[in-house]
C-alpha cells in the first residue's frame, strides 16, 4: 500500500486516539480542517469535538494548557502549525514543559507529544521554513525526533505520544507527500537507534528528517564519482545516538553532516563534538556541515540556494576525500 | 452582573454584564463592623470565623520567620506575603477540598490552607531542591517563578476535569505585574472560549517589584480586563477577608455550575519588599506604609470576632503560641538543611533510562570520588 507520510503521521494518530481515551489532539486548525497540511484529516470526525479540536490562535496557549492537561492525566498531543510559529511558545516548552518533572523532583509526569512541520523548501512566506531543533535540543528535560521516512513518521508519532517523557517531533513539511509502499500499522526500531539507510565504506553522511532524501540522492550520484557514502538517519536528535555514528565513522573514517538549520550551533556541531572525542584517531579528515548558512531563512526564490542540496553535499565529500 | 452567560463569540453577550462593580465588594470595616451584602453572602460559622482568623496569624508568624531565615543567611531570597494574608487565607479557604491551586511565588497563606509543609516550599528558596511538595496530595502545584504562566497549566487541568465531567475547579494566582503577561490573557481566552472551571485570581497588591499600578496598565481596573475575554470581571478588597471569601466562592461555585471561568481582582498592598533582596525605601515612602497598615487584614478580622465575642486574650495568646511553634519547626526544618546527593540531579530529568544522562552522571560521580580524595589528602 503507498503511504504518505503525512498520511501514515495521520494514521499514527488515529490508532492512539482509538486506543487510548485520554489521548487529545489539538492545535490551530487542526479539527474541521483536518490541519493546514491535512495531517489530522478525519479525526475530529471519527473521534469527535471533544478528542480533536480547534484552539484560538495563540502558541503559548496551546502548549501551556497542553502541560495542565498532562497534569490532570490527558495524553495531549498539541500541533504548533508551522515551526516559525512555534517561537510564542518558547517560554511553555523550555521553562516548564521540559522542567516540571525535574521541578516536582520526578512527581510530576508530562506525557505530551508536540508536532512541528518544520523545514523548507516548499517555496514558503517567511517564518514557514524554520528549523529550530538545536532550541530544542539544547534543553533538557525535552526528547527530540524527526522522522525521515513515512514507516518513521507511523512509528515516531505512536513512540511519542506513548512516551511518558515529553516528546517533540519535527516533522519535515517538504516530505509530507514522499511516498512509501507499507502496511500499516507498522514497527520500527525504537527512535532512539540511528539506522544506517544505506551502507557505504568511504565517507559517512550523517543526517535526519527532510535531508535524509536529500542524502540518499547524494549516495547515488556517488556512484558516478566511484565514491562510496554511508547514510546514517539520526532519527532521534535527543537523545542522540553517539553510538551509531562513532561505529559508522570508524568505518569509513570520514564524516559530513548535514541539516538546513544553520551552521553555528547546528546538530553538526554537536555530531563533529562527539565524532572527535570519540573517534579521533580514525578520523583521516575533520568532520565537515552542509547546512544552511547562519544568515536568516531566504525569501522563497532563493531558498534554492541556500538549502544544502545534493551538490553542495558532493562538494563537502570531495573536500573530505582529499584529505 | 449575571451570573451565566452566552457561548463565547456568540454576539450576544451583554458586555454590561461582565463589567465589575464600581465599588469593589467590602464588607468587614477596619474596626470590625460588618456589612451584610444579600449578593455576596459569608455563609460561614463562628467556628469558620475564628480558624480563618488562626490561618492568618499562622501564615503572618511562618512569613516572618522566612525573612528572619534569610537574613540569617539560610535562605538565598524570599518573597514575603506579609499584608495580603487576607487575599491568600480567605480565597483558598472558598475553595473544596478537591479543587486545585495554581500559585505564584508568594502564595504561602494559600498553602498554608492546604496543607503544604511551608519548609518543603522554602527549599526552593534555600535552594536545597526545586520543590519538595506532592502537588497530588495538596490539590497545590509547584511555585512558579516566571511571571503568569502558571495560568495556562490552570487553565488546561480544568479544561481535562470538564472534559472528565469532574466538577472540580482550578483557581490561578498571579499579581497585577502578571496581568501585562500574555500567558493569562491566553489563558483567559482559552477559558473563555472553552468554559473551563478557572478563576483567575488577581493579588493587585500595588507593585511588580518598584512599579506601581499607574505604570503597568491603564485599563480602568485589572477586573475589566476579563471582559474583552467574555468573562465577568470581580473586585474586592483583597484586605477584607470575609468580601474575598464571598467573592471567590461565588466565582468558585459559578464556574463550578457550569458557568465558565471569571476573573477576581483583590486589591491588596504588598507590606514588605518585592523580595528580600529588594529595598523598597527607593521607590515608596513611610507615609505611604503608615496609612497601608491601617487597613491590615488581620487586625480587621480580629476586631470583628472580638467584637462578637468570638475571641478572647487567652484564644490570641494560644494561637500566637501554635504560630510560634510551627514557625519554630519550620526554623528547624530549614536551618542548615543540607544540600540532598548531587547524583540526583539526573535522576528526574527523563522518566525513560537515557545513556546520555547516565553517562554525565557517572563522569560527575567520579569527579566527586576524586574531590572526596583530594579532600581526604589534604586533611
Amino acid at each position: 500500500m503507498t503511504v504518505t507520510l503525512a498520511q501514515a503521521i495521520n494514521r499514527a494518530l488515529a490508532d492512539a486516539m482509538a486506543e487510548d481515551d485520554r489521548v487529545l489532539v489539538f492545535g490551530e486548525d487542526v479539527g474541521r480542517l483536518g490541519g493546514v497540511f491535512r495531517v489530522t484529516d478525519g479525526l475530529q470526525s471519527r473521534f469527535g469535538e471533544q478528542r480533536c479540536f480547534d484552539t484560538p490562535l495563540a502558541e503559548s496557549g496551546i502548549i501551556g494548557t497542553a502541560i495542565g492537561l498532562a497534569m490532570y492525566g490527558y495524553r495531549p498531543v498539541a500541533e504548533m502549525q508551522f515551526d516559525g510559529f512555534s517561537y510564542p511558545a518558547f517560554e511553555q516548552l523550555v521553562s516548564h514543559l521540559a522542567k516540571l518533572r525535574n521541578r516536582s523532583r520526578g512527581t510530576l509526569t508530562l506525557p505530551v507529544t508536540v508536532r512541528i512541520p518544520y523545514g523548507g523548501g516548499i517555496g514558503a512566506v517567511e517564518h514557514h521554513s524554520e528549523s529550530p531543533e538545536s532550541y530544542w535540543v539544547h534543553t533538557a528535560g525535552l526528547t527530540v525526533v524527526s522522522p525521515g521516512t513515512p514507516e518513521d513518521g507511523y512509528a515516531m508519532v505512536r513512540e511519542a505520544i506513548a512516551s511518558d517523557d515529553p516528546v517533540i517531533v519535527m516533522e519535515p513539511k517538504r516530505r509530507y507527500w514522499m511516498k512509501a509502499d507499507v502496511e500499516l500499522p507498522v514497527t520500527a526500531p525504537p527512535s532512539s537507534e540511528a539506522l544506517v539507510r544505506r551502507e557505504g565504506t568511504d565517507v559517512t553522511i550523517v543526517c535526519y528528517g527532510p535531508m535524509v532524501r536529500t542524502a540518499l540522492d547524494a549516495a547515488e550520484a556517488a556512484e558516478d564519482e566511484g565514491w562510496s557514502l554511508e547514510v546514517l538517519d539520526l532519527r532521534s536528535l535527543s537523545p542522540m545516538d553517539t553510538e551509531a555514528i562513532v561505529a559508522s565513522v570508524q568505518r569509513t573514517g570520514r564524516a559530513v553532516v548535514v541539516h538546513e538549520a544553520g551552521r553555528s550551533l547546528g546538530l553538526g556541531a554537536e555530531v563533529a563534538a562527539r565524532v572527535q572525542e570519540a573517534a579521533f584517531y580514525h578520523l583521516e579528515a575533520p568532520v565537515l556541515r552542509a547546512t544552511g548558512f547562519d544568515t536568516p531563512y531566504p525569501p522563497a526564490k532563493l531558498e534554492q540556494y541556500w538549502l544544502p542540496d545534493v551538490d553542495r553535499i558532493l562538494d563537502l565529500v570531495e573536500r573530505s576525500l582529499a584529505y | 452582573m449575571v451570573d451565566d452567560v452566552t457561548p463565547a463569540g456568540s454576539g450576544q453577550v451583554d458586555p454590561a454584564s461582565l463589567l465589575p462593580p464600581e465599588e469593589p465588594v467590602h464588607l468587614l470595616d477596619p474596626d470590625g463592623t460588618l456589612h451584610e451584602d444579600p449578593e455576596y453572602p459569608v455563609g460561614l460559622d463562628d467556628e469558620a470565623l475564628v480558624e480563618l482568623h488562626r490561618t492568618m496569624i499562622v501564615t503572618r508568624r511562618i512569613d516572618r520567620e522566612a525573612i528572619n531565615l534569610q537574613r540569617q543567611g539560610q535562605l538565598g531570597v524570599y518573597a514575603s506575603c506579609l499584608g495580603q494574608e487576607a487575599a491568600q487565607v480567605a480565597s483558598a479557604w472558598a475553595l473544596q477540598d478537591e479543587d486545585w491551586i495554581f500559585p505564584s511565588y508568594r502564595e504561602l497563606g494559600a498553602a498554608i490552607v492546604r496543607d503544604v509543609d511551608p519548609a518543603d516550599l522554602l527549599h526552593l528558596f534555600r535552594g536545597t531542591w526545586l520543590s519538595d511538595h506532592d502537588p497530588y496530595e495538596h490539590r497545590f502545584a509547584l511555585l512558579s517563578i516566571p511571571i503568569g504562566t502558571q495560568a495556562l497549566h490552570a487553565t488546561g487541568f480544568a479544561m481535562g476535569a470538564r472534559l472528565d465531567g469532574n466538577p472540580i475547579v482550578t483557581v490561578v494566582y498571579f499579581g497585577d505585574g502578571g496581568t501585562s503577561e500574555g500567558d493569562p490573557h491566553e489563558a483567559m481566552t482559552f477559558a473563555g472560549v472553552m468554559r473551563s472551571p478557572v478563576v483567575f485570581f488577581v493579588q493587585n497588591n500595588q507593585y511588580a517589584i518598584s512599579v506601581p499600578l499607574s505604570k503597568q496598565t491603564a485599563a480602568p481596573t485589572l477586573a475589566h480586563k476579563a471582559v474583552g475575554y467574555g468573562l465577568p470581571g470581580y473586585r474586592c478588597d483583597g484586605n477584607d477577608p470575609l468580601a474575598t471569601y464571598a467573592v471567590t466562592r461565588r466565582a468558585v461555585e459559578r464556574a463550578r455550575a457550569g458557568h465558565g471561568p471569571a476573573l477576581i481582582e483583590a486589591l491588596t498592598y504588598r507590606m514588605e519588599a518585592h523580595t528580600t533582596s529588594d529595598d523598597a525605601s527607593r521607590y515608596r515612602s513611610d507615609e505611604e506604609l503608615e496609612a497601608a497598615a491601617l487597613t491590615d487584614p488581620i487586625a480587621r478580622l480580629r476586631n470583628h470576632l472580638r467584637r462578637r465575642d468570638l475571641l478572647d486574650d487567652a484564644m490570641e495568646q494560644r494561637f500566637e503560641e501554635e504560630a510560634a511553634e510551627r514557625a519554630q519547626a519550620v526554623r528547624d526544618a530549614i536551618y542548615d538543611a543540607p544540600h540532598g546527593d548531587p547524583l540526583e540531579l539526573f535522576d528526574h530529568v527523563y522518566v525513560a533510562p537515557r545513556a546520555d544522562m547516565a553517562a554525565q552522571r557517572d563522569e560527575l560521580r567520579a569527579e566527586l570520588a576524586r574531590r572526596a580524595d583530594d579532600d581526604g589528602g589534604a586533611a
